[in-house]
């Protein structure tokens, strides 16, 4: 975009003040609100009120005690795991539409595979929790074929939380995936194969680094909403283990502890920033 | 081995749209079952359950205050999407790069930050819990999206018309309004109905931010605490409607503008 500057000289021009009111609602609704969480997560709660201590006493009761750290450690390792499955789910599906698929196909193929996306996280979480009960759709078929003999236990479980998740970012992950393979030259793996690639090696040393970044946009976005979500493991999860944004939940809920909650939501801020600038080669947020 | 890998691939594809497709024709079909449970097998149609949900006022209040919450903070961020599009596309200031960044920002920080962070402030300055307070909230997690839509529909032949307009005697403003602002409808229109669709379904930031006047999904997470019934599958139905119904408006409006360029 190379706009040379008005040159209108002292007229009031609207362009260079329209930013403003923009950058004002960010500050006043998104940066200042954080900072009053940061803040108060150095507080305490008191009777009916807030007394601001300014120590890091919700810290530490958050390192000392194993029950609130534990959901910082569920938060991880299920989103990693929905991370690294929602791959290998979604690369050979974004192969397949961006390569096997004939052009005038692959348009109606991806429409459809965004419809679901019009449902809501909640709704769609509740519809897996239906699928997945005892004679839901899933283990009502395996009995009449006689594959099992009583229901299977799938719903309220790691299992079905991970299930729910990748369900929606298999979705997500194909579509950057396959935004990424359709502009990948053919030429480069038509050369490949001229110089004797095998189609494997082919993946392997040509797709599959060039296809990196859609990988790796989709990985992030995928992390930071798992780690952030609190409906999917609400409904689908049970009561054995809590992620992190229920135990925030859960400390605003029955504890009445803002401060608490706010110290656990800087944690869960702090993780994904960390994995933000793990990522950060790939992702280019003032480019976006 | 060329037919072997096609074959593996149309069933790996078949899978994977079974996969995607499978708990929304179940939500959907089991929301017109006879039976009070939504579990195969399939008895009816009937419609009672929407029935149900349409004469239960407390839903309805909630489908009101979710239809009004959504439209209203969507005109918000679309506006506000498009002054801050327009200032970076038109004005050359070396700002521009931290500009982008502050305005892209929230999209790095998921909704129950965003929920968190206002709830506290809020609660700290004693200001109640209402759909106000979501609406702001809900600004805050579209704007991001509207910015870069509209900055992305901002492109040099838009800036030779509206030099054009300013050539032969319009003043800035002028320009903008009747030109800018026309030519970028398409994705203006676009920004508006995928800011709605977000906010009407967003549930975390309308939790933690209302406390009487809640929203469909709020209700509908209060409801299911009563366990799984068929007018939450006909809820849900009319949650995907509604937001398909601003999807297939989109569609158009954006094959409309695409002919008409």
């Amino acid at each position: 975009m190379s706009a040379p500057a008005s040159s209108s000289g002292s007229r009031f021009e609207f362009a260079k003040w329209a930013t403003v009111p923009t950058l004002l609602w960010t500050a006043l609704f998104f940066a200042v609100p954080l900072l009053f969480m940061l803040a108060v997560s150095t507080w305490k709660r008191g009777r009916g009120t807030l007394e601001p201590v300014w120590n890091l006493g919700n810290y530490e009761k958050l390192f000392s005690k194993s029950y609130l750290l534990e959901g910082l450690f569920n938060s991880l390792e299920v989103s990693l795991i929905v991370v690294v499955v929602s791959v290998l789910v979604a690369y050979p599906l974004a192969y397949v539409l961006a390569y096997r698929v004939p052009a005038r196909w692959q348009k109606l193929l991806l429409v459809l595979l965004i419809l679901p996306f019009w449902t809501s996280y909640l709704v769609r979480s509740y519809a897996w929790s239906v699928v997945l009960g005892d004679n839901g759709i899933v283990n009502s078929t395996l009995l009449a074929i006689n594959l099992i003999e009583e229901p299977l236990q799938l719903n309220y479980r790691r299992g079905a939380t991970v299930l729910g998740f990748v369900h929606f970012f298999a979705m997500l992950l194909t579509l950057t995936i396959y935004a990424n393979l359709v502009q990948i030259s053919p030429s480069y793996r038509r050369a490949a194969a001229d110089l004797g690639a095998s189609a494997f090696q082919t993946f392997i040393r040509i797709t599959l680094p060039l296809s990196l970044p859609g990988i790796m946009v989709g990985a992030f976005l995928t992390f930071v909403i798992t780690m952030g979500d609190f409906i999917t493991p609400q409904i689908l999860g049970g009561a054995k283990e809590l992620l992190l944004p229920q135990s925030v939940i859960l400390q605003i809920q029955r504890a009445a502890d803002i401060p608490m909650a706010a110290a656990m939501s800087v944690l869960l801020m702090l993780a994904v920033t960390i994995v933000y600038f793990a990522f950060s080669r790939w992702l280019r947020l003032s480019r976006m | 081995m060329n037919r072997l890998g096609q074959g593996i691939g149309w069933t790996y594809l078949a899978l994977g749209y079974t996969f995607v497709f499978l708990p929304v024709v179940v939500l959907v079909l089991f929301s017109f079952t006879s039976r009070d449970v939504p579990l195969p097998p399939f008895e009816g149609p009937s419609l009672e359950w929407y029935a149900k949900i349409f004469s239960n006022d407390r839903m309805v209040d909630a489908l009101v205050n979710s239809v009004v919450l959504a439209a209203v903070s969507s005109f918000v961020a679309t506006v506000l999407g498009f002054l801050g599009a327009y200032g970076i596309a038109r004005h050359r200031s070396r700002w521009e790069g931290v500009m982008r960044y502050i305005i892209m920002a929230p999209i790095t920080v998921s909704y129950l930050i965003v929920g968190i962070g206002l709830l506290v402030t809020f609660h700290v300055m004693g200001v109640p819990k209402s759909l106000w307070a979501v609406g702001v909230g809900h600004v805050v997690i579209n704007l991001p999206l509207c910015f870069s839509i509209i900055l992305a529909g901002l492109g040099e032949h838009q800036r030779n018309l509206e030099r054009a307009a300013q050539d032969l005697g319009a003043s800035e403003l002028v320009a903008l309004v009747r030109v800018t602002v026309p030519i970028s409808l398409p994705s203006i229109l676009a920004a508006y109905c995928l800011s709605f669709t977000l906010s009407w379904d967003e549930f975390i930031i309308a939790f933690l931010l209302t406390r009487f006047d809640v929203t469909l999904p709020v209700m509908l997470f209060e409801l299911l605490r009563g366990g799984s019934s068929p007018e939450l599958n006909a809820a849900g139905s009319v949650v995907f409607g509604i937001s398909m119904s601003v999807v297939l408006v989109a569609a158009a409006i954006a094959m409309i503008g695409r002919r008409r360029a």
